[in-house]
This record gives C-alpha cells, structure tokens and sequence, in this order.
C-alpha cells in the first residue's frame, strides 16, 4: 500500500524514518536517565567480544532496543567488512 | 476534591497555552469553578488568548511576594462565571518564584477551585520545574513530529521523578494530548501516526486536536476556541478531552472539519 502510494506520489513516506529515528534516540536517552545505559553497555562488550576474532570497524556496530508493549527486541546489526579470512587469519596468527 | 493539573511539553510552540485555555473554558461551561494558572513569567501569553491582557494588575509574583492577596490578583472571565485566571508577571524576574511561595498559593488554590490548570512556559528550567511541581496529573502537549516527541520523552521523566507526588512515592497520573494533527498527511505517511506516537511514550492518549484553521482565529480574538467557535472540530476535540478528564468514556476520534460546499468545490484547504 504504501509503496502503491510512493509510486504515485512519488515521494517517500518520511513518517517510518522518523518513527525509528526516534525510538533509537529514546532508547539510548532514557538510558541515560537515571540507571545505566545498558545499550551503550551491551554495545561496548559486544564490540570487544566480537573484535577479537574479527577486525571491525567500531562504527559498523549498531545495537539498538525496541520496546514494546509485553516484548522488547534487542537487534545487533553488525557489518563485517570483506576479507574476514584474512583478518581472521591475521587474529589467529 | 481539587485536581492539580499541569499542561506541559518540553517544546515551546506546541499549543500548551492555547491548550490550558481551551480545556479550561470547557471545562468551565460544564459548570466546574476553574483557575487557569500562567507560570511562564516574563512571557506571560495566557491573559492574551483568554482576551484578559488589559485586565492584568496584580500576578502570581506579587501573590509570593505578599504584596497581593490572591482574590487580588484573580481575574474573572467575563464570558464565563466560574473561569478563573492568575497571571504571570510580565516584567519581574523569574528567580522571585519560590517552591514554598508557589506551593502555598495551589494550597490556597485548592480550597476555592475544582480545577488548577498550571501553564507550563517551555524548556525543562525553573518555571517548569515549578508549574509541575505540585501536580496531581499531567497533561503534554505533543506535536507529531520528532522534536516535539523527544522533548515530551523527557518531561514524562521529569513527571516520574521531580514531582512532589513522584517523591513521595505517589504517580503523577499523564495523558498525551496530540494536538495540529492532519489524518490525511499521517495517512500518506507524511506525519507520525497517533499509534507511533502513543507506542513511542508508552503514555494514554487524551485526546486528539486537527489543525485548524478555527485555533489561530480564536487567539487573534482572545477567545478560548471552545468558546469563540464550538462547533469547530477543534472546540469539539477539546471538549471531548475534559469529557475523559471528568472520568467518561468516550469515543476517540479525530473531528474533521465541516466544510460547506463552496469550500469543497473551491477545494479550500483547512489546514
């Protein structure tokens, strides 16, 4: 349906951008407020267990929250650049 | 028993003051005593959308200080008998507002009202830290748009944590109040969805305003847009809000606009 729209339209619903640009922001904010930041927390260890075994760039590592209602998801988007043969090579050398 | 109730956003710009004006007249025409409190002091604007701006001698800075008494500095509405409101001081300096010198004036407050509505001034400074302070429930005004949302996040935070019933272990009971908002942009994915909303700050929802065209008109006449004009979807929207402050179920819908025909055929926008 709203690809059906976009194609008429011809422009790009912005309301999901915002929805999800705002849910990462709040995610981390309220962390902020209060307890400890557990997205900035997890990412942290994540990144340090993951660069272990592969050479990573720190900024490829999204951990994101989303909460809802009775479940909340936890995403770990991780982008491993090409070559991971070599650097794992490299790491276990 | 006397409700205190804080209209706040974070944001400025969103409608807080035309919202305290709006939902105090309606609640007013449905013969509730209420007092519409302006805590925004050095920009004052709530004698000016209830149309009371030449009326202003004594505000609530004169009231702390003791020099006024607060029957001195309550304005009577003079459309509608049991609306009340205490002005913020346009010229003092905001620091002369004081914790205990406004907790003794809701005090007061309370023994002579049914409702307080305290206007919040924007930002998450002093003033608004002083209008919530005292709250029983909340009501944040929201935009949907991101700035608007995120700066609501916050004040809900504030609320769960700076109020005097948040300290004491008490919840400051919150609604969402959604106002300029256009189903028809939301539909087409151009605006956040009341759902979006809502999921975002996991807080009910008390009601929806459309923009309208009707809110601006009201302002420039200094009338509370239930008042000014009450078949306008906006009036409608917000008097369907105090129907669920006093504790009725009703209905949540968007009121559209009653359009005439010449406007439908001379397409006329309404936003």
């Amino acid at each position: 349906m709203m690809n059906l729209l976009r194609l008429i339209g011809g422009r790009t619903a912005s309301a999901p951008v915002a929805r999800e640009r705002l849910q990462i922001l709040l995610a981390h904010e309220r962390g902020l407020r209060g307890q400890p930041d557990l997205l900035g927390l997890l990412r942290t260890e994540i990144l340090a267990a993951v660069s272990r075994h592969i050479v990573l760039d720190p900024e490829k590592v999204i951990v994101r929250m989303d909460r809802g209602k009775h479940v909340s998801t936890l995403e770990v988007d991780i982008e491993v650049p090409n070559g991971v043969e070599t650097s794992l090579a490299v790491v276990a050398s | 028993m006397a409700k205190v109730l804080v209209v706040t956003s974070g944001k400025g710009g969103v409608g807080k003051t035309t919202s305290t004006a709006a939902l105090g007249a309606a609640l007013a025409q449905m013969g509730e005593r209420v007092v519409v409190v302006d805590f925004d002091v050095g920009l004052r604007n709530l004698d000016l959308v209830l149309g009371a701006e030449r009326r202003v001698v004594f505000d609530l800075i004169n009231v702390v200080q003791g020099v006024a008494k607060l029957s001195q500095a309550l304005i009577r509405d003079k459309r509608l008998e049991n609306l009340w409101l205490l002005p913020a001081s346009q010229t003092r300096d905001k620091d002369a507002l004081t914790e205990a010198g406004v907790g003794s004036i809701i005090a007061e407050l309370r023994t002579r009202f049914d409702w307080i509505l305290c206007d919040s001034p924007a930002g998450i400074e002093r003033g608004a830290m002083l209008a919530m302070r005292y709250a029983d429930e909340a009501i944040i005004v929201t935009n949907p748009e991101v700035s608007s949302v995120r700066d609501s996040d916050r004040i809900i935070g504030m609320l769960d944590s700076r109020t005097v019933k948040a300290e004491r272990g008490e919840r400051v009971e919150k609604h969402i109040l959604i106002t300029r908002y256009d189903s028809g942009r939301a539909s087409r994915g151009e605006m956040l969805t009341i759902d979006d909303i809502l999921e975002i700050l996991a807080t009910p929802l008390l009601g929806i305003i459309p923009e309208s065209q009707d809110v601006l008109r009201a302002s420039n006449v200094g009338s509370p847009v239930t008042l000014n004009n009450a078949a306008s979807a906006p009036a409608r929207a917000y008097v369907d809000a105090v129907r669920r402050l006093m504790g009725e179920a009703v209905t949540m819908t968007v009121p559209v606009e009653r359009r005439g025909l010449m406007n439908r055929l001379l397409r006329r926008r309404a936003a």
